[in-house]
């Protein structure tokens, strides 16, 4: 049925896949933690690239090599960015990776240092990553639906007012443009806890709703009870939640679960930075807590809008992705306010209804998806924080 | 709402509700709002409680379980007069 959301267009990028963009990186992307130099090198002499330097890459095996690999694949693929310059140590683990990349259709340039060293291969990358920014630099945005839109959500620095407010104003969103067929992430696997009776419940049907609790269940059992030394009291709810009001892990998760609002359910889950097969609707993803993390993991799955509904003020920012801070905290609009992109403090003054923010959040999706750069983007925070599952070999 | 609400109130089946001003004083006269209907009720503050902690309703005593978004948040550990500020002093998980 339409809806007054049904016709909402924005300007994009159209992708070779057929994705859509809101934003036309030239990603310089390093393999592992020693190409960081050359790809930092290659950013420099190039304007108008994006080197994105991370901590790993080496030693790693097993699940934890496929998360990363998944990770660095994802992230090059994601429609927010053109066209990658990939470089590594070594050609082969380089070229899984640019090979992955290019399954999009876009184009990607792959260098590895050994036998060249950083001279040598900074002088070839730069050539290749010009070539791109030119190319990028010509693209024109087009008309695309809102609904061709793929947006995340995860919060940060919650307190009883993300509760009240600001995750709310997420949930009214996805109620009303999940009808109009865009993809969805949620995730914060951790911070379900004290609310994943509720959240089983909103799964599509029994099957996805068994299939979610197991994997809740596997975390709590093996990160959790496998490597607590105390009750937890003082990491969930943290110390800044704490001191914004949050008692209790409970109640810091049902806060949380306000995201998906009121009619929403999920259709599938994900693993951690994997992009959603079962077309368009709303995905939970098993992803860390932490704001820089599930957001890089999220990005890497393809969403390119993040919704980040703060309390007491987080600041998190992505290099590929516009993160929109959303904020009911009055106190936080007062000190903090050159993080806020959508004030919903009226809430809790009962001057705004959910209804009317969502439809603020909406407007400033919108408009971010026309280019408009977010708060985090103005201020340059790029946090790029890969998840580990455990010690490499 | 003309008067802006001091305190807000997820359900009517809680047990605690959240300080929404800066700078709120005991003895307060709040005016207290139910988001779940806009219903409306008064309650005298019964200590200084900052911006986004909680105030019980009503007496609560040890062993208690304090509700909010009407559900289960927590057990309460020490006794909390109505009117009184909730938080890790007197209310913990259930989980650990």
């Amino acid at each position: 049925m339409a809806s007054k959301y049904s016709n909402m267009t924005v300007k994009a990028y159209r992708r070779e896949n057929g994705r859509v963009g809101v934003r036309n990186h030239v990603l310089i992307l390093p393999v592992d933690d020693i190409s960081n130099a050359a790809c930092e090198a290659v950013a420099n002499n190039v304007k108008g690239t994006l080197a994105i330097p991370h901590a790993y890459g080496r030693l790693q095996f097993g699940e934890d090599l496929e998360l990363h690999f998944r990770t660095m694949i994802g992230t090059g693929s994601n429609p927010n960015v053109h066209s990658v310059v990939v470089i590594g140590i070594e050609p082969g683990w380089t070229k899984r990776i640019a090979d992955g990349i290019r399954e999009t259709g876009k184009e990607v340039a792959e260098f590895s240092i050994e036998q060249n060293g950083d001279f040598e291969t900074i002088r070839a990358a730069s050539w290749a990553a010009k070539d791109f920014v030119h190319k990028a630099t010509e693209v024109q945005r087009e008309e695309c639906n809102i609904s061709e839109l793929w947006v995340s959500t995860k919060c940060g620095e919650s307190d009883t007012t993300t509760g009240l407010g600001s995750c709310p104003t997420v949930g009214n969103m996805y109620d009303k443009l999940l009808p109009e067929g865009i993809t969805g992430f949620f995730g914060e696997t951790s911070e379900i806890t004290g609310a994943e009776h509720i959240c089983q419940k909103r799964a599509i049907n029994e099957e996805v709703g068994e299939r979610w609790y197991a994997m809740w269940k596997a975390y709590q059992d093996d990160v959790i009870f496998a490597h607590q030394t105390d009750d937890l009291s003082d990491s969930q709810p943290t110390k800044g939640n704490i001191e914004g009001g949050l008692t209790t892990i409970e109640e810091k998760a049902l806060g949380n679960l306000e995201k998906i609002g009121r009619t929403s359910q999920f259709i599938d889950i994900l693993e951690p930075a994997e992009m959603p097969g079962a077309g368009a609707g709303l995905y939970f993803m098993d992803s860390s807590s932490a704001a820089a993390e599930c957001v890089t993991l999220m990005a890497a799955g393809g969403a390119v809008i993040h919704t980040f509904p703060t309390g007491q003020g987080n600041v998190v920012g992505n290099p590929i992705v516009p993160v929109i801070k959303i904020t009911a905290n009055p106190r936080t609009v007062r000190t903090m306010s050159e993080h806020v992109d959508v004030d919903v403090s009226g809430i809790l003054r009962r001057d705004m209804t959910i209804d009317e923010a969502g439809d603020a959040l909406i407007e400033m999706i919108c408009r971010t998806a026309n280019g408009r750069n977010t708060a985090a983007e103005a201020l340059g925070h790029r946090e790029f924080s890969m998840t580990k599952l455990y010690r490499s070999a | 709402m003309s008067e802006i609400p001091h305190l807000l109130v997820h359900e009517h089946a809680d047990n605690v509700g959240v300080v929404v001003v800066e700078g709120l004083a005991a003895g307060t006269d709040m005016l207290c709002c139910v988001t779940h209907d806009n219903s409306t009720f008064r309650l005298t503050a019964g200590a200084d409680v900052p911006i986004g902690h909680k105030i019980a309703l009503k007496d609560l005593a040890e062993g208690d379980t304090a509700i909010k978004y009407g559900e289960d948040i927590g057990k309460v550990i020490a006794g909390i007069p109505k009117g009184g500020h909730v938080h890790t002093h007197n209310v913990k998980t259930k989980r650990w």
